[in-house]
């Protein structure tokens, strides 16, 4: 294209476009280190069987208290049990109560702050006084009494009370965080267009408040799993979440391994570095995930 | 202020009225049947009749809110019932219990106030230098690490290295300063963990917030030593949402010692929480439960208040 009299010849300098991950992980380094490890769990936690160098349940009694060795990475506890496949094993549970937790009390945490602040007026007064009081209770106070309760309820391998009990106290939570971002959204000039072209509420708020909302949803979904690994393994150490002989990192903690503090420390070091590190990670990635999508998002 | 005052306490009422709800209906209509758990729970062979006869003693035959007037009733006159295990007062059995549990929790509170500022202040004043990044990781850690697993690991170096074994008995403050200092700065350090790395977190974000602020530049700019900026200018401002956050923490730090106590044997609120629990002792579940989401909301109010202390411009009208 030649120079047309008249007019400049302007090159732009188009900012290139980099693949969302990358840019994160450019962006975010400590948030990625994060991710990385997630990605690890989740992978030792899918294919534990081929991870894991044992099986988490197989007693050895001619192998009990072994300190960490070549054979036992991690020591065994006092059943013979080679810590390091129960770790491994571990992470399912871990994995599996955090996420369903976390993502049926953060959804239904959203919904209810989404149309609680769409109906606004009395509902809202209403909603957020329950909210109020559910707030009220500690969030061990409130998980434990959920469990001791209802007792257990297990379908498909998952006990279905332990991952509501866990799951209620971020109801409120994120009930509030999502209720203050869909006021905003509220107010803005296409919601009062929407509704003036007659469509439903729900239509509204499905279609036009939910998706603007979903950025403090996913910071809250994804602080919400550290802290519920971290709440699975107080009641599994309290015995009130999983039981025996499912492998459980608060469960490895319990009971026995206080009386081998002396004999076996590796029985109770490395449980713990598991659940550390787990939610360490959460911890790590939610925090990036919040300063990347919405920076002024207060939890 | 008088009137606000007046005000909030009177909207306390129907928050604890639902919070007493909440709790009565949790208990009594989805909980587990304390009798049976009593009687059976051992394997014993009791008859349906014998279950029966301790149903009508515990009033557990009444209409359900009957049960929950007569616990209303009784609360109000300062009467929380009696424990259906033990048989005792349930208002004894916690006030026994509770001494303990405060203490851990203020031992805490001081700690995590003593760590968190001076923290949280150095770390802002030095963002980004190493001294930013260390005490970064230390508190974002402090929010991963399990207080009953640092307790537990704490017991061991003890054990380990200075042959120190959690004491069976419990000394009280009173009866031997030292002795009861010695025994509860570990369960303290324990939960005190994760509440200053939290409190280390909201001082160092807000300070760094206000350490934009105009006034800074303004006070900077009159060549007032920065000692004094940081410390009458910045830190004053600072400090609101880490007293909410402290108090907030306080409030809730009876959750961390529900397991904390597990581990270091300590005979308190917690304790007492997670046994009554298990053993489906429901008025005892109730009275502890209502009590922790009472001391939340009392502890808010007081928040509410400091901050009309701590900020004049702050006024409840």
């Amino acid at each position: 294209m030649g120079a047309v009299p008249g007019t400049l010849d302007v090159t732009y300098k188009v900012p290139r476009r980099r693949h969302p991950v990358l840019a994160f992980a450019l962006q975010q380094p400590l948030g990625t280190a994060g991710l990385l490890v997630i990605v690890l769990m989740i992978g030792a936690a899918v294919f534990a069987n081929w991870v894991a160098p044992y099986d988490p349940l197989a007693v050895d009694y001619g192998g009990i208290l072994a300190p960490p060795s070549w054979k036992h990475p991690l020591g065994t506890d006092n059943f013979g049990r080679d810590v390091f496949s129960r770790i491994i094993h571990g992470s399912q549970t871990a994995l599996s109560v955090g996420f369903l937790s976390s993502l049926i009390g953060c959804t239904l945490g959203a919904v209810i702050g989404v149309a609680s602040a769409y109906f606004g007026g009395r509902t809202d007064m209403i909603v957020q006084r329950f909210m109020d009081v559910i707030l009220a209770f500690p969030i061990i106070v409130l998980a434990l009494a959920v469990v001791g309760v209802m007792g257990k309820n297990v379908v498909f391998g998952i006990d279905w009370n332990l991952i509501i009990a866990i799951g209620l106290p971020m109801v409120p939570r994120v009930a509030r965080v999502v209720r203050s971002s869909a006021l905003a959204v509220r107010e803005m000039p296409y919601i009062d267009a929407a509704r003036t072209a007659g469509f439903s509420p729900a239509r509204i708020i499905f279609r036009h408040i939910v998706p603007n909302v979903v950025a403090p949803y996913l910071i809250m979904l994804t602080a919400s799993v550290g802290q519920a690994i971290l709440l699975e393994a107080s009641l599994s150490f309290l015995g009130l979440g999983v039981t025996e002989p499912t492998p459980s990192w608060g469960l490895m903690l319990s009971g026995s391994a206080i009386d081998f503090y002396q004999q076996a420390p590796w029985m109770i070091v490395f449980p713990g570095v598991a659940i550390s590190l787990a939610v360490f990670a959460f911890n790590l990635f939610g925090d990036s995930l919040r300063d990347w999508l919405d920076p002024k998002l207060k939890l | 202020m008088l009137r606000y005052i007046a005000q909030r306490l009177l909207l306390m009422i129907p928050t604890l009225f639902g919070v007493a709800l909440l709790v009565f209906v949790m208990l009594r209509v989805m909980g587990g049947d304390p009798v049976e758990t009593m009687m059976r729970g051992g394997g014993g062979n009791v008859s349906q009749a014998v279950i029966e006869q301790e149903r009508v003693r515990l009033g557990l035959d009444r209409p359900l809110y009957v049960q929950f007037g007569k616990w209303l009733g009784g609360m109000v006159t300062g009467d929380f019932g009696v424990s259906m295990w033990t048989g005792k007062p349930v208002s004894q059995e916690i006030a026994s219990r509770l001494q303990l549990s405060l203490q851990v929790a203020v031992m805490a509170t001081v700690l995590a106030i003593l760590i968190s500022i001076p923290l949280g202040t150095l770390s802002a004043l030095y963002k980004d230098t190493w001294i930013d990044h260390v005490v970064r990781v230390i508190s974002i850690a402090g929010l991963a690490v399990p207080s009953f697993w640092l307790g537990m690991i704490i017991i061991l170096v003890l054990l380990s290295y200075f042959h120190w074994h959690p004491p069976i008995m419990f000394t009280p403050f009173f009866e031997n300063p030292r002795e009861n200092l010695a025994q509860l700065i570990w369960p303290a350090l324990a939960v005190g963990y994760r509440y200053s790395a939290v409190a280390t977190r909201m001082m160092r974000s807000t300070l760094l917030e206000v350490l934009q602020e105009d006034y800074i530049r303004t006070a900077r700019a009159k060549g007032v030593y920065e000692r004094l900026v940081v410390i009458r200018h910045a830190l004053s401002n600072a400090m609101l949402p880490v007293v909410t956050v402290i108090g907030l923490e306080f409030a809730f730090l009876i959750g961390g010692l529900v397991v904390t106590e597990q581990v270091f044997n300590l005979n308190g609120i917690g304790k007492l929480f997670v046994q009554a629990i298990s053993r489906s002792d429901l008025t005892m579940v109730q009275a502890l439960v209502l009590l922790v989401a009472a001391f939340f909301i009392v502890v808010n109010f007081v928040i509410d208040l400091m901050y009309a202390w701590l900020d004049p411009r702050i006024r409840y009208g």
